[in-house]
């Protein structure tokens, strides 16, 4: 498992490949951008230290144990995000797709409403703190 | 027996801006018990305490670094005590 959180970009295929092993046949992975919407030119990110990569471990443990995973990474950026650019990456791997697939969702989800970020995305009307959604938390009803 | 409790308050993202606080070391009284009892009596500053800690605000709480409720009593066994108030996560 690993989970990082990080002010640098991330290589997609670099993480794919460090989670490769024996045993895996599938990769599922999730990467989150900074949507260019309404004019949003950018967004500052605040975390949680500490408290962020204690919640990302337990989420990620949940979801190896759940779905046999073989591995996982999380990587989350914080600080300064321009429009376009990759703001998180989950990827799960494991032997066949149906688990990789849950399992990646899974701890995206999980994320969404137990991770501790925020945002803050500046556009032509200002900068204001981006308001958590009621879908996010519905989306859990799911893994009940 | 001192049954006061030194605890370590952090505040994050709107209610930190809201505050002008980023983190604060506070000795509480003995009667404080709970989390929620402690977000009461920082409330009783009033002023701008008064306003982002409120009730009626989508605040989340967390204790020892893990998401937690109102009723979250607080550990008189432990060493040390950190209490976050954020609004609700946005992360993604």
């Amino acid at each position: 498992m690993k989970i990082r959180i990080q002010t640098e970009d991330f290589d997609v295929s670099t993480e794919l490949a460090a989670i490769q092993s024996d045993g895996v046949g599938a990769m599922v992975s999730f990467v989150g951008v900074v949507r260019p919407d309404q004019g949003v030119t950018h967004m500052e990110l605040e975390h949680y230290p500490g408290m962020t990569e204690k919640s990302l471990t337990a989420i990620a443990q949940q979801a190896i144990e759940r779905w046999q995973l073989n591995n996982v990474v999380i990587i989350h950026r914080v600080g300064v995000l321009e429009a376009s650019e990759q703001i998180v990456l989950v990827a799960a791997a494991s032997a066949h797709r149906g688990t990789a697939f849950s399992g990646c969702e899974f701890i995206m989800d999980y994320l969404k409403t137990d991770a501790p970020f925020w945002k803050k995305e500046t556009g032509a009307n200002g900068a204001r703190w981006v308001d958590a959604r009621s879908s996010d938390r519905s989306a859990l009803d799911k893994w009940r | 027996m001192s049954a006061e409790l030194r605890i370590e308050v952090r505040f994050f993202a709107s209610v930190r801006e809201q505050l002008g606080c980023a983190q604060e070391s506070v000795t509480v009284p003995a009667t404080i018990n709970t989390v929620g009892q402690l977000r009461d009596w920082l409330m009783a500053r009033g002023g701008v305490w008064a306003k982002a800690l409120a009730h009626d605000k989508p605040l989340r709480m967390a204790y020892q670094q893990v998401m937690c409720t109102a009723d979250e009593p607080l550990d008189r066994k432990a060493s040390q005590h950190e209490l976050a108030f954020f609004p609700p996560v946005t992360g993604g």
